[in-house]
């Protein structure tokens, strides 16, 4: 019997089922990364041929360019780890606690938490800017105001102390998506007889609960919500940009290695080698989170 | 095999404790109040508030007249309700020349047709994984999982370079065609598939169906949940990218509403475009919310099997 199974499934027409999104999938994630990785090693205006010039561009990136070293990755590094990680730890305590509320209020909290997440950060700034407007009309300033915590406007949005914050603020209120969602719904399905057979064994408090039982029964949603929160982390561009309204932002302050990118890439410099080189670098970057997350929750090991 | 290690992670916990704690049971999906989940409230009702309170800044302010927008104190709730705002907004639009309803038409028509070609695709391609054989599956697929953490921001000169070469900058295929790849959809409708009992399939085959006929009536129907899903997952995609027309069109009739609506709003920050502002957030922001409500309950069931293992 498996012997028949086996041959009808090798049929040809198997192919035509999984083409169109090879085919799309080859070419707009596969190829981009290959030509990411080829163009880092040439110089490109995008106008003449490219011209090999080995790893000057990785050399020019680490030793002479100062927004990079100084702004950019620092920048990068300190947002991804606060909405990566931070963001992450954060979606699995609300969900864990709105997994011990009554249903409808649960349904009701879980939009909410979810809405910022649905629009992104970078098109949602507008209101932001309202908030942190740098007047005293701005809401946050009003109120900071009002409550005599500060005696003068502050400029959130041009203090370069401040840009940053603002900027990993925003990032970390819409970064509540997909992988909150799977964790909350990892959590509600939890088999509850063991956390049952486990208090009858010993367990005492809720924080053994989660670390005995919680995780180790939804690691695969752990992971998930992981490589979610990882890849919302990297995978913004233009958010200081929006709030402050300036390209670059004030002094770089809150200027990630994608608007980096973007900037040489297509504010004028049309330096797409150079441009290619960041991008190799972030992606390098990510995949140190991603390795990082594969050892706390990945499969096949044991607990 | 994942019971064994919850077994094991139990022991564990009763090496490490031999007292007998007094049972209070599993607290999961309570049916009602209970005065242990006051503290839960008490923390997370400050989060809420933060987390709605751009929403409803959007929707307060989109409704406010001019006069409120100039107020001081600030007022953050409207007192007179007007649509000022929405007229003022699909006023500065005939200004270029090109109506606010070519740009919305513009979204829909590149938002429908993703989606659709999308979830095709992907429900194609995860049936191939979970169900059939072909040379280069193994591979295949853990490319895709490893591409679920794909930077699309991070390559967007080699994109760029893509869409110029395949000759269809400035059409409304460079709307389409760059976002038709979700390696994540993929992963959920493969989990999704795998759960479908064989037997099904089995016995359709006996009963004279081929593979094609077991996709369209035996796997669609089932993994209704997964699609509406993924169809949400894409709607977000496509709907709020600006990308696409910033980068990929040049022609302003065939740009679309979120670059349109940015474009408006960047780098201004007089009051009166905040009303404005508002107003074409609002536009943008309900049918993510209108669409995410009526899916919710498929959503979750979904993200039960969204486990990477």
């Amino acid at each position: 019997m498996t012997k028949t199974r086996k041959k009808r499934k090798f049929e040809w027409s198997n192919y035509l089922f999984i083409a169109p999104y090879a085919s799309i999938f080859l070419i707009f994630i596969v190829l981009l990364l290959v030509i990411s990785l080829l163009l880092s090693f040439t110089y490109y205006d995008s106008v003449n041929a490219p011209k090999i010039i080995g790893l000057t561009n990785y050399v020019t990136l680490f030793t002479q360019d100062n927004v990079f070293m100084q702004n950019a990755l620092p920048n990068t590094i300190m947002y991804a780890l606060i909405v990566g990680p931070g963001g992450y730890a954060l979606a699995f305590l609300v969900a864990w606690m709105l997994a011990q509320l009554p249903r409808k209020f649960r349904n009701v909290a879980a939009i909410i938490i979810y809405l910022p997440s649905l629009v992104g950060s970078v098109l949602i700034s507008v209101v932001w800017k309202a908030i942190f407007s740098g007047d005293s009309r701005g809401y946050l300033n009003y109120v900071l105001l009002e409550f005599g915590v500060i005696n003068a406007p502050v400029q959130w949005l041009q203090d370069t102390n401040v840009i940053t914050w603002v900027v990993i603020l925003v990032g970390l209120w819409s970064s509540m998506g997909i992988g909150f969602l799977a964790m909350l719904s990892g959590i509600l399905n939890v088999n509850t007889e063991l956390y049952e057979a486990a208090y009858v064994d010993g367990l005492k408090s809720r924080f053994q609960e989660i670390i005995y039982i919680t995780i180790p029964s939804i690691k695969p949603q752990m992971m998930f919500g992981a490589v979610m929160a990882i890849v919302n982390a990297f995978n913004t561009a233009g958010l200081g940009t929006a709030l402050t309204g300036a390209v670059p932002t004030p002094q770089y302050a809150g200027w990630l290695i994608t608007d980096h990118m973007n900037d040489y890439a297509f504010g004028g410099r049309m330096e797409m080698g150079y441009a290619s080189a960041i991008s190799v670098v972030l992606l390098m970057i990510v995949m140190v989170f991603y390795f990082v997350a594969n050892r706390f929750f990945g499969g096949k090991d044991d607990v | 095999m994942m019971s064994s290690k919850v077994d094991q992670a139990i022991r564990k916990g009763l090496r490490k404790n031999r007292r007998k704690a007094s049972y209070f049971g599993s607290m999961i999906d309570p049916k009602g109040f209970h005065p242990s989940q006051l503290k839960f409230y008490i923390i997370l009702l400050p989060i809420l508030v933060i987390m709605m309170l751009p929403i409803i800044y959007i929707i307060s302010t989109a409704f406010k007249p001019i006069n409120e927008l100039y107020a001081y104190p600030p007022k953050f709730f409207t007192r007179q309700l007007t649509l000022q705002n929405f007229i003022s907004l699909s006023e500065a639009t005939s200004q270029t020349g090109i109506a606010l309803g070519r740009y919305v038409f513009n979204s829909l028509l590149v938002t429908v047709i993703v989606i659709f070609l999308s979830l095709l695709m992907s429900s194609l391609a995860a049936f191939a994984f979970s169900y059939l054989n072909f040379k280069g599956k193994k591979f295949l697929f853990a490319a895709n999982q490893f591409a679920i953490m794909f930077i699309a921001v991070a390559v967007a000169v080699p994109r760029f370079m893509v869409i110029s070469g395949l000759g269809i900058t400035n059409t409304y295929l460079a709307h389409i065609i760059p976002l038709l790849a979700m390696p994540v959809g993929v992963f959920l409708l493969k989990q999704f598939i795998d759960q479908i009992p064989r037997e099904l399939n089995e016995a359709a085959i006996i009963d004279g169906a081929n593979k094609w006929q077991v996709f369209t009536r035996i796997t669609l129907p089932n993994i209704k949940p997964a699609l509406s899903t993924i169809a949400i997952l894409t709607f977000q995609q496509v709907w709020n990218n600006t990308e696409t027309s910033n980068l990929y069109i040049v022609d302003e009739p065939i740009k679309t509403l979120p670059y349109y609506l940015g474009s408006l709003t960047f780098g201004t920050s007089s009051i009166a475009s905040q009303g404005i502002s508002a107003a074409a957030s609002l536009i943008i922001f309900l049918p993510n919310l209108i669409l995410f409500i009526i899916l919710q309950k498929q959503v979750m069931n979904t993200m039960a099997h969204s486990g990477i293992k």
